[in-house]
């Protein structure tokens, strides 16, 4: 039983044709990484299943994606309520200015209703182990979330998104801003945390896709070349695109 | 190619001529300033800052309504200029591309260009003739009028030097819009908000022109905004333009505690400033 499965997505910005019918189903407890050369539109086709692509102005998607059952681009789908089940971390380590530690993680529920100080703490505590940060951060959560190195801000940026429960987390491209050793730290992670959440990472780095994912996807031009277990992706592709793309013959 | 000794005296010269123009520019302010001290504050006293004017010849006169009438007109125009120059601004960064973004931010534009005495005058007709009197409700309401501008497009541009992807992560999270802004956004410019706003205030504070006619000027300690108040410039300029010299000088200890406050104001901007918290 898939967690998220997406059907002929088609996304724009104005009259650009980004995302061309793209196709995707996803396993639970499952990384499934999405690779591509650079503007093959992989970062927007993540972005159209948190429904975050349609908040560019200017911008579209068509299509159908369904989780839990729901289908988040049906009529009377309110987004931000899709919003909380498909987390996403972004590219750029981004927390919230002027906000402390503790205040990042938390502000997502706090937004949302939840008062009661000690379910905010103890969120706060899970997420934060969860994203491996925990005994670096425990004994300063009041200082400021921007005062982190960049890898500690993007681990952050995971509790964060992690805090509200989602059922699926996004990461678009989440350690091409870091340096090696807060990338392997960020990747040793993701497979600790798939056995929480579904991740959908996206990533020109094809080591990293062969290093941490279960299931690969290659794109290119908007569309989906293929998708597959990511050992046969690697060792065994079935297009010639994938093959010249993993080899580096072009990308 | 020129030898090193003409380089030199060259870079000499122009050094020297950027440090006179720097002190030619700054020169206006210091002597103004100096000039004030000199004149005003030798007429500091207590009863300047707790007495009610009194008539000529009589001791104990002060500017005592004149400096809290300011304190109630700048607390009126707070009351009603930031509230809707922050709301305008936010509006104008949440609906970027509509007509009505375009038309609200021309508006400001033309707002914070048109003469404060014609905002006076506005006033005057809108309010003061309808209430059949002056009041203070009337100029703090002029003076809020000319603070909308500045804070609208003040709160505008800070909030557009947030990176979009910091709105997103905020979106991301399952929040609405509005508490993105509300609670993830403004509070991470707080500090250059109330900046602009301190700025605003600044401004104001030495505004007489709209004044005239919708605050007036009163002798008394202010009991109502419903009645005329009294106001600092507005009682410099009475005092000012009288034949009497006991009255220029209070006019001129007024004046040091107008400029006085407006400078601390300014200071106070830029020490808050100064910690500013660096967006990410």
């Amino acid at each position: 039983m898939s967690i998220l499965h997406a059907k002929n997505i088609h996304a724009y910005f104005g009259t650009n044709h980004i995302v061309k019918g793209i196709s995707l189903e996803t396993e639970p407890h499952q990384v499934t990484a999405i690779i591509g050369p650079s503007g093959c539109g992989k970062s927007t086709f993540i972005r159209c299943l948190n429904r975050l692509h349609e908040e560019t102005p200017g911008a579209r998607a068509e299509g159908s994606v369904i989780i839990d059952g729901e289908n988040i681009y049906g009529e009377r789908v309110d987004p931000v309520s899709i919003r909380r089940k498909v987390g996403m971390v972004f590219q750029k380590p981004n927390p919230f200015p002027g906000m402390s530690i503790f205040d990042n993680v938390i502000i997502g529920l706090r937004l949302t209703g939840e008062k009661n100080k000690e379910v905010l703490a103890s969120v706060a505590e899970e997420s934060l182990k969860d994203a491996a940060l925990w005994d670096e951060v425990k004994d300063k959560l009041k200082t400021p979330g921007t005062s982190l190195s960049g890898g500690q801000q993007q681990r952050l940026c995971i509790a964060r998104a992690l805090a509200v429960e989602p059922k699926i987390l996004l990461m678009d491209e989440p350690t091409s801003a870091l340096d090696p050793i807060a990338t392997s730290k960020i990747e040793d992670l993701l497979s600790k945390l798939k056995k929480k959440v579904g991740i959908i990472i996206v990533t020109h780095n094809m080591q990293q896709a062969a290093r941490i994912s279960d299931t690969t996807a290659f794109a290119l031009m908007g569309e989906l070349i293929e998708s597959g277990p990511t050992s046969s992706i690697f060792t065994a592709p079935r297009m010639q695109q994938t093959e010249k793309y993993i080899t580096g013959r072009f990308g | 190619m020129k030898s090193l000794k003409q380089r030199q005296l060259i870079n000499t010269c122009v050094h020297i001529l950027l440090v006179g123009a720097c002190l030619v520019s700054a020169l206006p302010l210091i002597s103004i300033f100096t000039y004030i001290v000199l004149r005003g504050a030798p007429g500091l006293s207590l009863h300047f800052f707790t007495g009610l004017p009194q008539p000529i010849g009589e001791p104990g006169s002060g500017m005592g309504n004149a400096i809290s009438g300011t304190f109630v007109l700048l607390g009126i125009a707070s009351g009603i200029g930031i509230p809707w120059g922050l709301v305008a601004g936010i509006f104008m960064t949440e609906y970027r591309d509509t007509r009505m973004a375009s038309c609200v931010r021309f508006s400001a534009e033309l707002l914070s260009s048109i003469p404060s005495i014609v905002i006076g005058l506005f006033i005057y007709e809108q309010i003061v003739l309808r209430m059949h009197h002056f009041s203070a409700l009337a100029g703090g309401l002029a003076l809020s009028i000319i603070m909308i501008p500045t804070i609208a497009r003040s709160t505008e541009e800070q909030l557009l030097l947030i990176p979009a992807h910091i709105r997103e992560a905020g979106l991301a999270l399952g929040l609405p819009r509005w508490k993105v802004t509300c609670h993830i956004l403004l509070p991470g410019i707080i500090r250059s908000i109330m900046t602009s706003m301190m700025l605003a205030i600044a401004r104001i504070s030495g505004e007489t022109a709209p004044l005239l006619f919708t605050a007036f000027g009163s002798r008394f300690w202010p009991e109502s905004i419903f009645e005329p108040i009294a106001s600092l410039p507005i009682q410099i300029y009475n005092l000012a333009i009288s034949p009497f010299e006991e009255w220029h000088q209070q006019a001129w200890t007024g004046a040091f505690i107008l400029a006085l406050f407006v400078l601390s104001l300014n200071i106070a901007t830029r020490l808050v400033m100064r910690q500013k918290e660096p967006l990410s």
